[in-house]
């Protein structure tokens, strides 16, 4: 929202691959990122928009971005591209659900 | 007052005996109308409070459960979720009635997604309405005696939470999911459930009840021997548990020291949760046709490949054979299968069925072509019975392997395995050139015995054990041995402790049973000694 900052901006695009899409425990996941963040940190289901702040969760579910969709990250301000990186890095790693649950298998 | 059965699901397995508590749904309280500013003051020191409270159960709380609680606290801590009802307080709403139509809204934004994952979320949301609700009334949750049986329309996970479960006691719904989180959570935690019962939860109030989880029966102002029964019961599955669960880990291995392969078969995803997969040698059978909602009809491709891939995932490398769908016979799909059949049993089911109107089975194929990209995906033809039908479900998954290819989407073609249970193909199984056989030992009994399991006056006469069925299996085993392709078998046999010597005797080294009786089955295999005369 700082607009003094505006002039760095990052954009990116990648795939939901986890099994649900963009549901509960990944948006909380992507929401807790984005705020580790002091740059504007939003999501889309296209290049174009709509965009949503990614930092809330209620926003973010109401995407109801689908497995397989191409989850596009948009950030602007102090430290953005190493935001959007950060981000399109969880949605590419599936949330990390996978490795959550091979580690559930040797408990 | 006479006693009454009645009859839902099972969604968690178990038996319990309690009185009945009915749990009544929160309602926005009534109150003395005050100034906008008190409303909106009352109602952000509600959702604090409400938040706070899934806070402090997040933090006790182990997986699963926390996840979705830390899912509730992050809807709670965002500003948008209360900005709508804010808005309306600031027009003269009162705060209950303001949130509840916001909560009415987002929750109806859900439910009419069209995305089954979304729509399995209106639970949470309607949990975090309620939570604000009872706060806003003042109220604190109602106690719930320990060891009471549970009434209710359906079950919101705060509650579930807030009741001492250590205590027994058991969960009846008049609504609810066998596949919502409180299921899961219930299956977790030997909380037996049944869903789905046809009578309204207020005419239960101060019933003693039985519940049967696994059976989905709920049995109210029982007579004397039933209640005596059915505690015999209770105390003899007690003493079953604390004996097998030291064998639910590690290999299932005969007194002699031949491997058997146990796999477990699963009938919807939330089966998996309940079932560790370092317990079990794979997923010896997924039953397609409760994979979905069962009035939604078959999904669409994504929906189905995204929950195929889901179950490949978890087995992590291990085999998944997945059953087409196998509806008729004992499984009528309302739309489907044919009605006024004289005989289901004998009529169009199974892959006839599938043959008979391809357009749902080749999107079937397809999705299990996709999730076989994700692991060892096994596809497993129901109810065949000459090979002419094998061959063209092999072309059907030629076709379904040449499109995917054509068109780009990542895709794996999978073994193509057949039930043997019609008794044509378990006497002449050398016929059939499929990748592997699995023997469904409950239709292949009735069939051999033409005694029908479900009709009592004959029930003894359908036995597993009938030399005639024992005869069979070992054919089919030999046949798989010598051609070097896989035999399973997946029934209520395999894990019938009184079945396992006889079935293993006669060759098979392979069975797939409910998660659950992964430990009573590898107990009863260690308790086999092949070098004795079956």
């Amino acid at each position: 929202m700082n607009d003094l900052c505006a002039e760095t901006t990052a954009q990116g695009a990648a795939r939901l691959v986890n099994a649900v899409g963009l549901h509960a425990r990944p948006s909380v996941k992507l929401t807790q990122a984005a705020k580790a963040f002091a740059c504007r940190v939003e999501i889309a289901l296209a290049a174009g928009g709509p965009w949503v702040d990614a930092k809330s969760p209620v926003k973010v579910m109401r995407v109801r971005a689908p497995r397989g969709a191409m989850l596009h990250v948009r950030s602007t301000g102090a430290g953005a591209g190493a935001a959007a990186q950060a981000i399109l890095a969880l949605i590419r790693d599936g949330f990390g659900e996978e490795a959550r649950r091979g580690g559930a298998g040797h408990g | 007052m006479a006693e009454q059965r009645l009859f839902g699901h099972g969604a968690a397995p178990g038996l319990a005996r309690g009185m009945v508590s009915v749990l009544h749904a929160a309602q926005p309280a009534r109150g003395a109308a005050r100034s906008p500013a008190e409303e909106a003051a009352a109602l952000s020191a509600a959702i604090a409070a409400a938040r706070a409270e899934a806070e402090a159960q997040a933090a006790q709380a182990a997986e699963p459960a926390a996840g979705m609680l830390e899912f509730q606290v992050a809807m709670l801590a965002d500003d948008e979720l209360a900005r709508p009802a804010l808005a309306a307080v600031a027009a003269g709403a009162s705060a209950p009635s303001a949130w509840n139509a916001a909560m009415a809204e987002e929750i109806a934004g859900y439910a009419l997604s069209g995305n089954a994952a979304f729509a399995a979320r209106t639970a949470d949301l309607e949990d975090i309405r309620d939570r604000v609700l009872r706060r806003l009334a003042s109220g604190m949750p109602d106690a719930t005696p320990p060891g009471a049986v549970l009434a209710a329309p359906d079950l919101p996970l705060s509650r579930f939470l807030a009741i001492d479960w250590q205590h027994g006691g058991a969960i009846v719904l008049t609504g609810g999911s066998a596949s919502s989180h409180v299921a899961m959570l219930a299956r977790a935690q030997g909380v037996p459930m049944v869903v789905g019962i046809g009578a309204a939860a207020a005419a239960l109030t101060g019933c003693e009840a039985l519940v049967d989880g696994a059976a989905g029966e709920v049995v109210l102002d029982p007579l004397d021997a039933t209640r005596t029964a059915f505690s015999a019961r209770i105390g003899h599955e007690a003493a079953e548990r604390a004996r097998t669960a030291s064998h639910r880990a590690g290999p299932a291995v005969t007194a002699d020291g031949t491997h058997i392969a146990v796999h477990i078969t699963i009938g919807t995803l939330a089966d998996l949760d309940a079932c560790d997969p370092a317990d079990c040698d794979g997923i010896g059978l997924v039953r397609t046709e409760l994979l979905f909602h069962p009035c939604a009809g078959l999904p669409d491709e994504e929906a189905q490949a995204a929950a195929y891939s889901r179950i490949a995932r978890w087995a992590g490398g291990r085999p998944v054979v997945i059953r087409t769908l196998d509806a008729g016979g004992d499984k009528p799909v309302p739309g489907v299968t044919p009605d006024g059949e004289s005989n289901p049993f004998l009529g169009l089911r199974g892959l006839r069925l599938a043959l008979q109107a391809p357009a749902s089975f080749r999107v079937q194929l397809r999705a299990l072509a996709r999730a076989a990209v994700h692991g060892d995906v096994r596809v497993l033809l129901p109810m065949v019975t000459v090979p002419q039908e094998l061959a063209a479900a092999q072309a059907l998954l030629d076709e379904a392997m040449a499109g995917l290819t054509l068109q780009g989407v990542p895709a794996r073609r999978p073994q193509l395995g057949i039930m043997v249970e019609v008794p044509a193909a378990a006497i002449c199984v050398g016929r059939f050139d499929a990748d592997f056989f699995s023997v469904g030992s409950n239709d292949l009994t009735q069939y051999v015995t033409a005694a029908g399991r479900g009709i009592a006056s004959v029930a003894a006469l359908a036995d597993p054990l009938n030399p005639a069925v024992l005869a069979l299996i070992a054919s089919v085993a030999r046949h798989g041995l010598d051609r070097g392709r896989d035999v399973g078998l997946c029934g209520d046999a395999a894990a019938d402790p009184r079945c396992i010597g006889p079935l293993l005797h006669a060759g098979l080294r392979s069975l797939s049973v409910s998660p659950e009786a992964l430990g009573r089955v590898k107990q009863a295999i260690a308790a086999v000694d092949l070098r004795d005369p079956p």
